[in-house]
């Protein structure tokens, strides 16, 4: 055994952007490894989406989509986005910051040099990346195979993806705020989900839906990013919708960050 | 400036319990503090508020001249944490552990270095968290809690799980590490712990401190104890004035002083006066133990606890009863 030299004293307070960075990757590779080493998590995430997208096949070509402009390809190829955010990084992401809680591993990281922010960013990395690649793959894979034209609006899909990631994280530490287990989970990141799924466009887009309706369904989180992707893509998104959209979905951030900074738990509870 | 500075430290849980009651001391730099009690004591909510994980209902913290908690950027750096209960992900090894915490960590040593100085280098390093002993874990979080050079280091039950070996091992690191400056802030429920590393300590009961200073100052204000037998036929009121005797059992006396040697040279110049032999004689001063448990077994201030106090009931448990003073 050796001793440490105590003398070395280090510049407090000094905050350095290579050392957030090095910070991230530290926590994103060891959050990396533990995803990998978790293969029911690994295959929901990566496996799912792609199912979902190939299974709603059948329910997009019964689709009425006159007036839309939409085809039963993009009506698809963006909805596996949509699976992508949900399954992939919010009900993943929603275990895992379950888990590292009740592990007393954020407890841990929090007595250590890592911010708040970095603990729960350095910990989604993995999930984004990994989310990031699934969603270039699908809109690429899809649109060849089902021979849809190039996006319209590229800087629309990807601002809809982008904000998406973001916001999913969020949501998932804001239901993580309110799961006491990991098994928990599976049943708190359900609501969301299915609201999701059925009234944000991932499967039946809102212009089939009534007027009234399609309008109150526009307001939930995820609409916002799949008018962003869908109507990005095929170039119907008029500059009123789009502005709405960016502004739903800030808005959405912006009220799962402040919830997160007031509901987070970084122990369990006793 | 110390290195350490509470004053009039106070914790409620939302719950509406009062862990820590009102808690001031410091830790001097480059000294070893023991913060001592039973389970319950408030030992670990005082600890989790000086590492700077929550905020305290009342009272200031200086760790280093900064608030822990609101100045935690200031702080973190220069201080190491060894958390009572683990906090790894169990499906790393430790090597990965620690690389992670190296990464948060600035200006910290190499990965091998810290393993190999708390014992886990080699084969286990390699190993996974959830199949370490508990030992293991803690030699693993006392790694992490190393590994960034710490000017103060904070240790909740470092020896907790530790076969005998491994708790001389991590006590003459942790006195290495003094010498190198350190300072050094533990709990324990290891009196031997406390009485084998701790320049100064303070012992806990309900969320206060009751008892503070060096291991001799804490024992000190104990009084020291004399036992004998006297002949048959002689009561205690024989013996001098200057020594408050009480009868324990049958013959036995205890003379309860704090100045045992004074008291003891008058007994034994007494005694060879009067031509009396005391049979059995004993003397020594408290110990740690006895200054330990009596104040775990006192009364709590606030809440009326009868019976806490042993009762003059049993004849083998004069060691531990409360004699009354003649």
């Amino acid at each position: 055994m050796t001793t440490t030299d105590a003398a070395t004293v280090k510049a407090p307070g000094k905050v350095s952007s290579s050392a957030r960075g090095r910070r991230l990757r530290a926590l994103g590779r060891a959050e990396l490894t533990l995803l990998m080493r978790n293969k029911a998590a690994l295959f929901v995430a990566l496996a799912t989406p792609a199912l979902l997208t190939v299974l709603m096949r059948q329910t997009a070509a019964g689709m009425d989509l006159k007036g839309t402009g939409l085809s039963m390809g993009t009506v698809l190829v963006p909805g596996s986005i949509g699976y992508v955010l949900v399954f992939a990084v919010y009900a993943n992401m929603t275990g895992i910051y379950v888990t590292r809680r009740e592990e007393l591993v954020l407890k841990r990281l929090r007595t250590g040099e890592a911010s708040d922010n970095e603990i729960l960013a350095g910990g989604s990395l993995p999930s984004v990346v990994l989310a990031l690649g699934q969603c270039v793959l699908l809109l690429g894979g899809g649109a060849l195979l089902l021979e849809l034209a190039p996006p319209e609006r590229p800087e629309l899909v990807a601002a809809g993806l982008l904000l998406g990631l973001v916001m999913m994280v969020l949501l998932a530490a804001l239901s993580a705020a309110f799961t006491r287990t990991t098994e928990a989970s599976q049943i708190t990141s359900f609501p969301f989900m299915a609201i999701s799924f059925v009234g944000s466009g991932i499967v039946v887009p809102l212009d089939v839906m009534p007027d009234k309706l399609a309008f109150a369904c526009s307001l939930l989180p995820v609409s916002p990013l799949m008018e962003l992707v869908r109507g990005g893509w095929v170039g119907t998104l008029s500059g009123t919708d789009t502005l709405k959209a960016l502004g739903v979905a800030l808005v959405w951030i912006v009220l799962a960050g402040l919830g997160v900074n007031r509901w987070f738990r970084w122990e369990p509870r006793r | 400036m110390d290195a350490i500075e509470v004053e009039g430290l106070k914790r409620r849980y939302s719950k509406g319990f009062e862990a820590v009651r009102g808690v001031s001391f410091s830790v001097r730099e480059g000294e070893i503090f023991a913060l001592l009690g039973t389970n319950g004591a408030g030992k670990t909510s005082t600890v989790e508020l000086l590492e700077g994980l929550a905020r305290p209902s009342a009272g200031v913290i200086r760790v280093l001249g900064f608030d822990p908690y609101s100045e935690r950027k200031a702080v973190r750096p220069r201080t190491g944490v060894m958390l009572q209960e683990g906090g790894f992900p169990s499906e790393l090894t430790v090597t990965e552990t620690v690389r992670m915490w190296a990464g948060c960590t600035s200006d910290a040593r190499p990965v091998e270095d810290v393993l190999a100085q708390v014992g886990l280098s080699g084969r286990r390093a390699g190993v996974r968290v959830k199949q370490l002993s508990g030992g293991e874990r803690r030699r693993l979080d006392l790694a992490m809690a190393l590994i960034g050079r710490p000017e103060v280091l904070f240790l909740d039950e470092p020896t907790t799980g530790m076969d005998p070996e491994g708790r001389r091992d991590t006590w003459e690191l942790v006195r290495q590490l003094r010498t190198a400056g350190t300072t050094v802030l533990l709990t324990t429920h290891y009196l031997e712990e406390a009485e084998a590393l701790a320049d100064r300590l303070a012992i806990m009961r309900s969320g206060r401190i009751v008892s503070a200073g060096t291991p001799e100052q804490v024992v000190a204000e104990r009084p020291s104890n004399i036992r004998f037998t006297l002949p048959d036929g002689m009561t205690p009121d024989a013996l001098p004035v200057s020594l408050p005797a009480a009868t324990l059992q049958g013959q036995r006396v205890e003379i309860r002083t704090p100045q045992l040697q004074s008291a003891l040279t008058d007994l034994l110049l007494w005694a060879r006066q009067s031509d009396v032999e005391l049979q059995g004689l004993h003397a020594r001063t408290a110990t740690l133990e006895e200054v330990f448990l009596e104040i775990a077994q006192s009364p709590e201030d606030d809440e009326d606890e009868p019976g806490a106090l042993p009762q003059d009931k049993g004849q083998d448990t004069a060691g531990e009863k409360e004699v009354e003073r003649v």
